[in-house]
């Protein structure tokens, strides 16, 4: 596996002092992050660790509390989803951002139809939209189907799918293995690896089943309490390694509070 | 976009769970082909219409020659189905995007008025009269998605406030009396309605209605708008993860409603060759979110169809037409309304589970 220790000049993405604050409740307090040209990210973390939180600022969903966000050590301001996609962002949601009374199809052009005006091309985006899913070795019954027929695995596929239809230069994965099958997780894994080997599209990519995720990764970022707390080459920790940080750090919340409460 | 049309190409397609595949072909595919229909709902509203048309035309044993006359049709079309239609394919669009207008019955009632009072007391030209009576449905419409979409209160609650306040509105500005329409209006008024114009040949109604049902049917299920609709009203979260700008839709199908809703009023007006301070008002808007409800359309949002909606103002405006040409008593016409209703919604709520359990 090509590591990249990427310095700040082949940065694609960099956040500087990073925090987002929902009313009373502080999700993210400081997060400096890099990520290089080319590169994937794993980001992991505990449950409310504020992984979702900073994606959707990344992507232009939520604006941050405070902070800078530098896209090619240029800094920039995400207005919108639509402005971020403009600027080589795409992403996959935890949710996956699917409506089940719609089509695969009409999911995976959504807000980016193809029109020919007044009217949506429908035949083209049919054919476009059956052409990538083959492409990327993804099974659905039908892209006239509608989401709601679609078994969890299959709405992720579709959603991450869609996520790189625009040739996005930064994509952002929020768990796209949360509800795959072996099988099925290795279509998404592969799918990161070809896009990995094109080099030019860099990845966040975050994820709860270390093991899984280590052999895609060319570094791992960890979150803890709204902050970066770990930043290493894939190559030098293992999943192990990762599971007993979270764990001791878990103890030692644990045993702090004991002591508050003693 | 159209729920049912989706569902049977899908439908199509996919073999997997379309039936008991293989064994007995023929009882196979005749489960297929009835649970085809089934699922249109369209199909099924204009079946019902179709059946009450021909009841109310046979009933008396032989062909009812008062109910296919030319007065009555014009009395059936476009006096009491086409604002019923009308008014229903905002509120379509509306229930679509998770959303119910309840004031459109006034802003109906108001669009006459606004009319009257710019011609008669600000001689404005007449044409302009009734454009400003149709901006006024449309700002109407704005003021409440604004207190909807932007100050957050539900739809139900900011529409029953605003119905409210154009009641009051009506009747102060109008110390609650009829009015004529204006002579001067009258040449442009031939656009809407022609009833007292060109003695009982008013087809102007219906065939406004028709073509803005077909327009709105194109609309819902092949322009961006329609789909965004759809989205809106069926993941709100997915729509604005995916960028879709939420509240312009909410907002553009508001508007839409109010301006079919001072549409109508005008329109009425001029058929009736007066302004009424007591047209409009709930009724018509009860008997459209009715219409959209016998037609398939769910009050949950992401679900409906244009198509629908306009057989089951049909359904309404046969039976009304019908009890009254058969000579029956007008009394226990709500308590048929009622039924329909019902029964649609239990029918939509069983299809849709029985579909559910046949995909699997
Ligand atoms: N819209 C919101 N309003 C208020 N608080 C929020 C909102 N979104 C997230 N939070 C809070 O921010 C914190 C971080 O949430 P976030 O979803 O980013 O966690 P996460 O790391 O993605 O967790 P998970 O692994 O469970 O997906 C949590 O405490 C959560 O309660
Ligand atoms: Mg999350």
């Amino acid at each position: 596996m090509s590591t990249t220790a990427s310095d700040n000049a082949t940065d694609v993405l960099r956040v500087e002092h990073l925090s987002k604050s929902y009313g009373a409740v502080t999700a993210l307090t400081d997060i400096n992050l890099r990520l290089g040209k080319g590169e994937v990210l794993g980001l992991i973390g505990d449950n409310g660790a504020g992984k979702s939180t900073l994606l959707k600022i990344l992507c232009g969903f939520q604006p941050p509390t405070s902070g800078s966000i530098f896209l090619e050590g240029r800094e920039v301001q995400l207005k919108s989803v639509n402005h971020a996609r403009s600027l080589g962002i795409d992403a996959v949601y935890q949710d996956l951002a699917m409506v089940n009374q719609l089509t695969v199809c009409e999911n995976m052009f959504l807000n980016r139809e193809k029109i020919r005006w007044p009217l949506l091309s429908t035949r083209t985006m049919r054919r476009e939209a059956q052409k990538r899913l083959d492409e990327m070795g993804v099974r659905v019954p039908d892209v006239n189907a509608r989401v709601a027929k679609l078994s969890g695995g299959q709405r992720q596929a579709v959603a991450v799918a869609r996520s790189v239809f625009s040739d996005p230069k930064i994509l952002l994965l929020d768990e796209p293995l949360a509800a795959m099958g072996v099988k099925e997780g290795t279509i998404i894994l592969d799918l990161v690896q070809k896009l990995k080997q094109r080099g030019d599209v860099s990845i966040i990519i975050i994820a709860h089943n270390y093991g899984q995720v280590l052999d895609v990764c060319d570094r791992v970022n960890m979150i803890q309490g709204g902050q970066i707390t770990l930043d290493k080459r894939a190559d030098e920790t293992s999943a192990q390694e990762l599971t007993d940080l979270v764990v001791a750090e878990y103890r030692r919340a644990m045993e702090e509070r004991q002591q508050q409460s003693a | 976009m159209s729920e049912t049309t989706q569902q049977s190409t899908g439908e199509l397609g996919t073999s997997p769970g379309g039936g008991p595949g293989g064994t007995g072909g023929a009882t196979a595919s005749l489960w297929r082909g009835a649970s085809m229909l089934l699922r249109q709902r369209e199909l099924t509203v204009f079946v019902v219409a179709v059946a009450l048309f021909l009841y109310f035309l046979f009933s008396s044993g032989q062909v009812n020659t008062a109910f296919i006359g030319q007065t009555n049709l014009i009395n059936l079309l476009s006096t009491i189905a086409a604002p019923i239609i009308i008014i229903a394919l905002g509120e379509v669009m509306l229930l679509i995007s998770g959303e119910i207008d309840l004031s459109v019955g006034f802003i109906y009632t108001l669009a006459p008025y606004i009319m009257y009072f710019t011609v008669q007391y600000y001689h404005v030209p007449p044409l302009l009269g009734i454009i400003l009576g149709l901006v006024m449905g449309i700002v109407v419409g704005w003021l409440n998605a604004f207190l909807t979409v932007t100050l957050g209160l539900p739809s139900f609650i900011t529409t029953l406030g605003t119905g409210f306040i154009l009641w009051g509105i009506v009747d102060t500005t109008s110390h609650a009396e009829p009015v004529p329409i204006p002579p001067s209006t009258m040449g442009v008024g031939k656009i809407f309605s022609t009833e007292q114009l060109v003695s009982s040949t008013n087809w102007n109604s219906i065939i406004w209605a028709v073509a803005l049902t077909v327009i709105m049917h194109l609309v819902l299920t092949r322009t961006r708008w329609g789909l965004h609709t759809v989205a809106v009203g069926g993941n709100l979260l997915a729509a604005r993860e995916a960028g879709i700008h939420v509240n312009r839709i909410k907002y553009g199908n508001f508007m839409l409603t109010g301006l079919f809703g001072a549409l109508v009023g005008i329109q009425v007006a001029f058929a009736n060759n007066s302004i009424d301070p007591t047209a409009g008002q709930y009724t018509p808007m009860f008997y459209s979110v009715a219409a959209a409800v016998i037609g398939g359309t769910a009050m949950l949002g992401g679900v409906g169809t244009i198509i629908g909606a306009f057989f089951g103002s049909f359904v309404i405006a046969l039976v009304e037409d019908g009890f009254n040409i058969l000579g029956f008593s007008a009394n226990p016409l709500p308590i048929i309304y009622g039924t329909a209703i019902l029964v649609a919604m239990i029918a939509n709520v069983q299809l849709t589970r029985l579909r559910e359990r046949g995909s699997r």
